[in-house]
């Protein structure tokens, strides 16, 4: 099985590579002669190198570089204090940390996929017929293998599943419980051509842990599933996934919630913590962030699993953009699109690192023990940490950030005036 | 584009870069941004002054805004690229961009757009600044101390010449 993914992944990755550079270098030597404005096809480096100071800093510097006065005279309001605002306002405005996360990353090279590349018009001959020859590869003959792996995959699943659920409770039907799992998982990992890498493997989730995972996609849990067994949180969907998490249920106990049950905090951390507390039943896997994000960071995690006070097992899992992106935009594309799209990517490359467990120490809430964990797995998946909330790919930021800026410089207007009154 | 990029006086890669992130803000994809558009960046949503610097960009009385007016507007802030530093590395900044810098932050304040802050418009910039936490009383006398320190013809509003002596411009373009 190993050989066999060693092999694979030197075929792929030896001639893809070595084409990516090639036509990236077309298309650029093309833009130029046609003098077409050529989008940049990399991340741009910041247009703004900004230090994080804070606001009465700023201020304050702002104030001393134009004024000869003597600092503890000043007057508590400048009208240059507007400068501070306006220049991070602006600042926000050509680049900011949050929007950027919600669309998939850009490449440095292209890798003969159209929806990777923004620049793509006809510019010659040969890369026409190379993007087509990977073109009929892809949709031609990967395409259809994977579709049938993939359904075979979860018809096993399905089956298998109901049929180990038939057995009495017992050492058997765990036993049973795993293999099966594992091996379907493993058949749809196939399907994917999905290339992973795990690193760490002495840190693995055990009984009575809740895992916790940055998120960028559903294929996240196939990856994971694949590797080890774990009972699933969610919420019970109609259809097909319906189907599959149904049956699934029968052969292992997952924590599957109705729509309703759902929205109250206090059922979904009674049932959690009921899971953890029985050390017969298999890790937890849940994704704190609530929403897929783009991979390049990992954004604020909600702190009802980090409450249970179980150890936590974080993992952290980084694609590689260049075969193919995993990263499921769910306001462009619906489950089935972004599915086919996975699978006539030429594969998907990925690593996993299992970071040792974790639990609460004295004195750290949840929100802080949260944070703790999301800058362990930033730090090593080379993601970037942000606090802000992945919610706000959909929804408004809250007024309350604001309300705190209005705080802080308030207290720089009257604390001087509290000063003077003392002196 | 050509012609108006010279005035600006931005490089190619600059305007680039601004345009791929111009389409990426505009979400309804029609070449233009709306307000909204703007709103949904968080880190401008926080900022209390974030209406008035979104109103910056929309010409009077309209909605839309175009690339064009997009760059013109950020064409204001834009970083000195090394290669200039290195032509002149004694020459400052033009003085017609360290003007319309301050115009734009005097503008934030001037709502009413008749080239003076009035008391009332000193107010509410102020308001919006420090939100619940401080009186209408004492920003009241804030503002008054203000103006009387800033205005030096007696009108009781503060002119642009007055607002730039009152906001120290020689060392300012640093900051900005």
């Amino acid at each position: 099985m190993t050989s066999s993914v060693a092999t694979t992944s030197f075929y792929i990755k030896l001639p893809l590579m070595n084409f990516y550079g090639w036509a990236t270098l077309r298309i650029e030597r093309g833009a130029k002669e046609k003098n077409h404005l050529l989008m940049p096809l990399w991340a741009a480096p910041a247009i703004i190198a900004r230090e994080p100071t804070s606001l009465e800093e700023e201020i304050k510097e702002i104030r001393r570089s134009g004024s000869n006065k003597d600092l503890d005279a000043a007057p508590e309001f400048e009208m240059s204090d507007i400068f501070y605002f306006a220049r991070r306002g602006v600042e926000s405005i050509m680049d900011d940390e949050v929007t950027k996360r919600f669309s998939a990353e850009e490449l440095e090279s292209w890798n003969l996929l159209t929806r990777s590349n923004y620049n793509f018009h006809y510019i010659s001959l040969r890369l026409t017929v190379l993007w087509g020859l990977g073109l009929l590869i892809r949709y031609g003959f990967l395409l259809p293998l994977r579709v049938t792996l993939a359904f075979t995959g979860v018809g096993l699943l399905v089956f298998l599943t109901s049929v180990v659920g038939l057995l009495p409770n017992g050492r058997m039907k765990n036993f049973l419980s795993e293999k099966v799992h594992l091996m379907c998982y493993r058949i749809c990992v196939r399907a994917l051509t999905a290339i992973i890498t795990y690193h760490d493997s002495e840190n693995k989730p055990k009984n009575g842990g809740i895992c916790v995972a940055n998120h960028t996609s559903p294929i996240d849990v196939i990856i994971l599933a694949s590797d080890g067994c774990y009972a699933m949180v969610g919420q019970i969907h109609g259809g097909l996934m319906g189907v599959i998490q149904r049956s699934m249920v029968k052969a292992c106990p997952h924590v599957w919630f109705e729509r309703s049950e759902v929205k109250d905090r206090h059922l979904v951390a009674k049932r959690l913590s009921d899971h953890v507390e029985d050390k017969s039943k298999l890790p937890i896997l849940i994704f704190p962030e609530g929403t897929c994000i783009n991979n390049t960071s990992v954004m604020m995690f909600k702190k009802g699993s980090f409450e249970i006070g179980a150890t936590v097992y974080p993992v952290a899992i980084k694609y590689d953009p260049r075969f193919g992106d995993a990263f499921w935009n769910s306001s462009k594309f619906g489950m089935v699109n972004y599915l086919l799209r996975m699978m006539s990517s030429w594969a998907i490359v990925c690593s996993v690192w299992y970071l040792p467990p974790m639990s609460r120490e004295e004195g750290e809430d949840a929100v802080q023990f949260a944070n703790r964990v999301k800058a362990a797995i930033a730090r090593q998946g080379g993601l970037v940490d942000l606090l802000w909330d992945g919610g706000l790919k959909r929804g408004k930021v809250k007024d309350t950030f604001k309300e705190e800026q209005q705080k802080l410089y308030s207290k720089m207007l009257v604390g001087t005036q509290e000063d003077r009154s003392r002196s | 584009l050509g012609g108006s990029c010279a005035n600006l006086l931005l490089s190619h890669s600059q305007i680039t870069r601004l345009y791929s992130r111009f389409t990426s803000l505009d979400k309804g994809e029609n070449g233009t941004l709306s307000r909204e558009d703007f709103q949904r960046i968080p880190e401008l949503a926080i900022n209390p002054l974030g209406d008035r610097i979104i109103n910056a960009f929309f010409p009077e009385g309209e909605d839309q805004v175009n690339f064009r007016g997009f760059m013109r507007t950020l064409a204001h802030f834009r970083p000195i690229e090394d290669n200039e530093k290195s032509k002149n590395p004694t020459a400052s900044e033009p003085l017609n961009s360290r003007t319309n810098k301050l115009l734009f932050a005097f503008r934030l304040y001037d709502l009413d757009r008749d080239d003076k802050i009035s008391r009332d418009e000193l107010l509410q910039v102020l308001r919006m600044m420090v939100g619940v936490n401080i009186s209408d009383e004492q920003l009241g006398s804030i503002a008054d101390r203000t103006i009387q320190e800033a205005d030096t013809n007696g009108d009781n509003s503060i002119s642009f010449n007055e607002f730039i002596k009152a906001s120290f411009v020689l060392t300012l373009h640093t900051l900005l």
